[in-house]
């Protein structure tokens, strides 16, 4: 188990090849990516920034949380910081285990609760050359859109 | 005697205040309720919600937690990571 915040672009392959074990049968993998646009704006990069200690004592706790959950399970978690370009890869998740199931849950939850509670900040440059804090708190949410629709890099 | 609390700020709330921690003076026995009146008394506290997130000794806290002398303090900003 690991987690870490990051200020170099993260490698997936070697995340995969740390949570490999024979004892699995299964790895899931989950990559969070600069996307262009958010909100209807043009996004041209983001700066991430984190309180890192606290950040990655978060992960790890999450971490715990997930094989409580999903049994015995190899998660790793890497987010990045710094300024990304699109399609950059900011924050990837790994998680192995024996079967499949709880190898795909343990990943799903792990990026639904980074994404509630871990303490990282993007700030978005816009191709207008403006930059903004993203607060998902504030989300002005399109008619009929989903509830809870963020600004951010997955779908 | 008054325990200076180092209190860490981030990303949009640094940006507020310019500065990316402050220094509040609390009694003792001080809960995070009560650093947050003293953090609310400084001119950008505007910019701060109705309840902020707050962390001690990097984990989240509730407005009950008592600041002991040496905590690390935290205002937590909406967190936006992924």
């Amino acid at each position: 188990m690991r987690a870490a915040i990051v200020e170099r672009p993260i490698d997936v392959t070697a995340l995969l090849a740390e949570v490999a074990s024979p004892a699995h049968g299964a790895s899931s993998l989950f990559l969070g990516t600069v996307r262009d646009v958010n909100d209807g704006r043009a996004v041209s990069g983001i700066e991430y920034t984190a309180y890192a200690a606290m950040a990655e004592r978060e992960m790890g706790r999450i971490i715990d949380e997930a094989l409580a959950r999903f049994g015995d399970a190899t998660i790793v978690i890497e987010h990045r910081v710094g300024t990304l370009a699109l399609g950059d890869v900011s924050v990837a998740i790994a998680a192995a285990h024996a079967h499949r199931g709880p190898a795909l849950d343990a990943m799903r939850y792990c990026i639904e609760e980074l994404k509630r509670r871990v303490p990282v900040w993007k700030r978005e440059r816009y191709a207008d050359g403006t930059r903004e804090w993203v607060d998902p708190t504030a989300t002005t949410v399109a008619a009929g859109g989903p509830a809870g629709t963020e600004g951010g890099t997955d779908a | 005697m008054p325990v200076v609390t180092r209190v860490l700020l981030f990303a949009s709330y640094a940006d507020a205040f310019g500065a990316s921690q402050i220094d509040v003076a609390l009694p003792s026995g001080a809960t995070v309720a009560e650093l947050l009146r003293h953090v609310r008394a400084l001119a950008p506290a505007h910019e701060l919600p109705a309840v902020p997130l707050i962390a001690v000794n990097q984990a989240y806290a509730s407005s009950d937690t008592v600041i002991v002398a040496g905590d690390e303090v935290a205002i937590i900003p909406p967190v936006a990571g992924g």
